[in-house]
């Protein structure tokens, strides 16, 4: 056993120490594995970037409540009398005041135009009720100043600022048939509602002619276990035919639809360019095999058997393949880690989030070179494995 | 080694190619015994089946029909891996064109056959440096093939081929890609390794003067033997 390992030793170190002799068909093997390595991974870190982005915006003792059966903020609507139900519903947080801690909220889309391809895209306008910011985790006015209640001013969430345009500080921006005045920038923990724009509840309902509805109201809960509570609260009153769901769960779903997605596009173009890279492994380990027969066939003529051919033919394969996967896994961290970009939210809104690459990406996308780099060696190994002597020894 | 049992016997070998629909025989019950401590050279025209001889005494390629025995053990029914495991123990190759790893240095080349016994490393180096030191070249042991002359990298192979002490040697042209000086050298180191360590040489050449340093050339003309005893 001693002797087979040291004969496996000897050949690996024999084909890796010669692939300098092949190095610019192993280069292009690697390049190409690289490629495909690339194309996953990017869409994978978008996936990941998106979760998180919109994953990360939502709390376990926060309700957010809907119409019942709607998907999204944007189909549902909650009348100003289920409002007042769910004010007064079990397991609501109240403040120092005794006010219910809620936040009765309007969701619009308006108009936007995008810094980098100057085309129109569609931006939550968000009318939020007076807790409304509290409401939510790490809100932070960096620039400027929250808008006065009963005016027709906005603050605007930090990402969507750095994505587009006419939303500067102090500037004046037109939604529907009004004029807003910018008036601070905020930032919210990169969550979701960096992509917003907020302004009154009143002024949005009176302005877009929405008097009597909201499409969501976010309650602070006493804890986590409360949600039970007014879940049961509101299906047992037939005046409230609402959803009512922890606003992490509600997160957690919006991302999964849009993450799945993205993962469904990036999986199979991903898969089929490595198909491209498993022919491309194969002629060059193939060629491998044909450049090193006559040594191999003399190994084998000095006593060596077939197996260390195999697995040494196959060493070189998955070698080129774990350096393809970790360069395009550099590459893919240089070039897309980080970078933002908006895409279409469950809301038919822009949300904007960076592409994220996570240990368990980069693992994916070197487990995914590693069976390109399989399937390319395990053949061209086998015929090292089983070449004729003879044929090997005057092969070149 | 008697006669009766000579170090190679092949009795009625046989080998035939297949070349498309044509079948071509090499040789037809081809007889042959070699003594132990016997240094041959093999003559003949191209094709008439001197290399097809080497690979079947040296076990990597196998005879149609017949027996092949060396040193008295049949090996023409070893399966692939009785076959390896017996060339690891008692041949020794040594090839035209050197056939030495173009990556490894000289010592590396050679401790290549010790890898498949149960030596340990420093033994394995001890071995080494002494069959390197046989032909010369112990102080070119970190020495790549690309750093030496021809007729360097063929005593390299030739260190190689004895490091795991075969008795039997079998070499393919060792000196067709060697000038003169060159390959008169590596013929005296041949010359001793049968004279002083008895090793029994079988030598495929095309060169008179290489085979007048065998002690008998056998001719191989159209499948049979004709022996010439060298008056040297």
């Amino acid at each position: 056993m001693r002797s087979l390992w040291l004969q496996v030793a000897a050949v690996t170190a024999i084909n890796l120490k010669s692939i300098g002799q092949r190095r610019w068909l192993s280069l292009s093997t690697v390049i190409a594995i690289a490629l495909v390595v690339i194309v996953l991974l990017a869409f994978l870190a978008m996936a990941n970037g998106f979760q998180r982005t919109i994953a990360g915006s939502g709390a376990d003792d926060m309700a957010i409540v809907l119409r019942a059966g709607s998907q999204a903020e944007i189909n549902s609507t909650v009348s100003r009398d289920q409002v007042r139900l769910i004010e007064d519903g079990p397991g609501i947080a109240r403040g120092s005041d005794g006010k219910p801690l809620i936040s009765p909220e309007l969701y619009l889309v308006v108009d936007g135009i995008k810094r980098t391809t100057k085309t129109k895209a569609n931006l939550p306008l968000r009318g939020i009720g007076e807790q409304g910011s509290e409401l939510r985790k790490d809100v932070r006015i960096t620039a400027g100043r929250m808008f006065n209640r009963g005016s027709n001013e906005v603050v605007v969430g930090k990402a969507l600022l750095q994505e587009f345009e006419g939303l500067d500080l102090g500037s004046t921006v037109s939604f529907g048939a009004t004029r807003w005045n910018v008036v601070g920038v905020f930032e919210a923990g990169g969550s979701v509602f960096e992509s917003e724009i907020w302004a009154d509840l009143n002024v949005v309902q009176s302005l877009f002619n929405r008097n009597n509805i909201v499409q969501t109201v976010r309650a602070r809960l006493t804890g986590p276990a409360a949600l039970d509570e007014l879940k049961s609260y509101s299906d047992n009153d037939p005046r409230l035919k609402l959803d009512v769901k922890s606003e992490a769960a509600y997160f957690a779903e919006q991302a999964s639809q849009t993450s799945d997605l993205i993962q469904k596009l990036g999986w199979p173009l991903a898969i089929a360019m490595a198909l491209g890279a498993v022919a491309g492994a194969l002629n060059t380990m193939y060629s491998s095999v044909a450049a090193r027969a006559t040594e191999i066939a003399t190994l084998r003529a000095i006593g060596f058997g077939g197996f260390p051919a195999f697995v040494g033919t196959l060493a070189e394969s998955l070698l080129l393949a774990v350096i393809g996967g970790l360069l395009g896994a550099a590459a893919t961290y240089l070039i897309f880690d980080g970078v933002t970009a908006s895409t279409l939210g469950g809301n038919f809104t822009q949300v904007v989030f960076d592409f994220k690459l996570s240990p368990w990406l980069i693992a994916e996308g070197v487990a995914l070179a590693l069976i390109v780099g399989l399937i390319g060696g395990l053949f061209p190994a086998l015929r090292a494995a089983r070449l004729p002597i003879v044929e090997g020894l005057y092969a070149n | 080694m008697t006669a009766e049992h000579p170090m190679v016997r092949l009795t009625g070998v046989a080998k035939r190619f297949t070349k498309g629909k044509e079948t071509i025989s090499i040789f037809d019950h081809l007889d042959l015994a070699i003594p132990r401590g016997d240094f041959i050279a093999v003559m003949g025209p191209s094709g008439s089946g001197k290399t097809t001889l080497l690979n079947l005494l040296g076990g990597i390629d196998r005879a149609d029909a017949g027996e092949i025995a060396v040193a008295d053990q049949r090996i023409d029914g070893l399966s692939e891996g009785e076959l390896a495991a017996w060339r690891a123990a008692n041949v020794g190759f040594i090839f035209q064109f050197y056939n030495l790893m173009p990556m490894l240095t000289a010592a590396q080349n050679v401790e290549l056959p010790l890898l498949l016994t149960k030596l340990r490393s420093k033994e394995r180096a001890e071995r080494v440096h002494t069959a390197l030191s046989v032909v010369g070249l112990a102080d070119r042991i970190k020495h790549r093939p690309r750093e030496m002359s021809g007729g360097q990298q063929q005593r390299v192979a030739i260190a190689r081929a004895i490091v795991s002490d075969p008795n039997l040697l079998l070499c393919d042209e060792p000196t067709g890609d060697l000038d003169r000086q060159s390959a008169d050298e590596i013929l005296t180191i041949l010359q001793l390794l049968n004279g002083e360590l008895g090793k029994t040489i079988v030598m495929v050449t095309h060169d008179p003067a290489a085979a007048n340093y065998a002690k008998r050339v056998l001719h191989l003309d159209k499948g049979r033997f004709v022996e010439r005893e060298l008056a040297a």
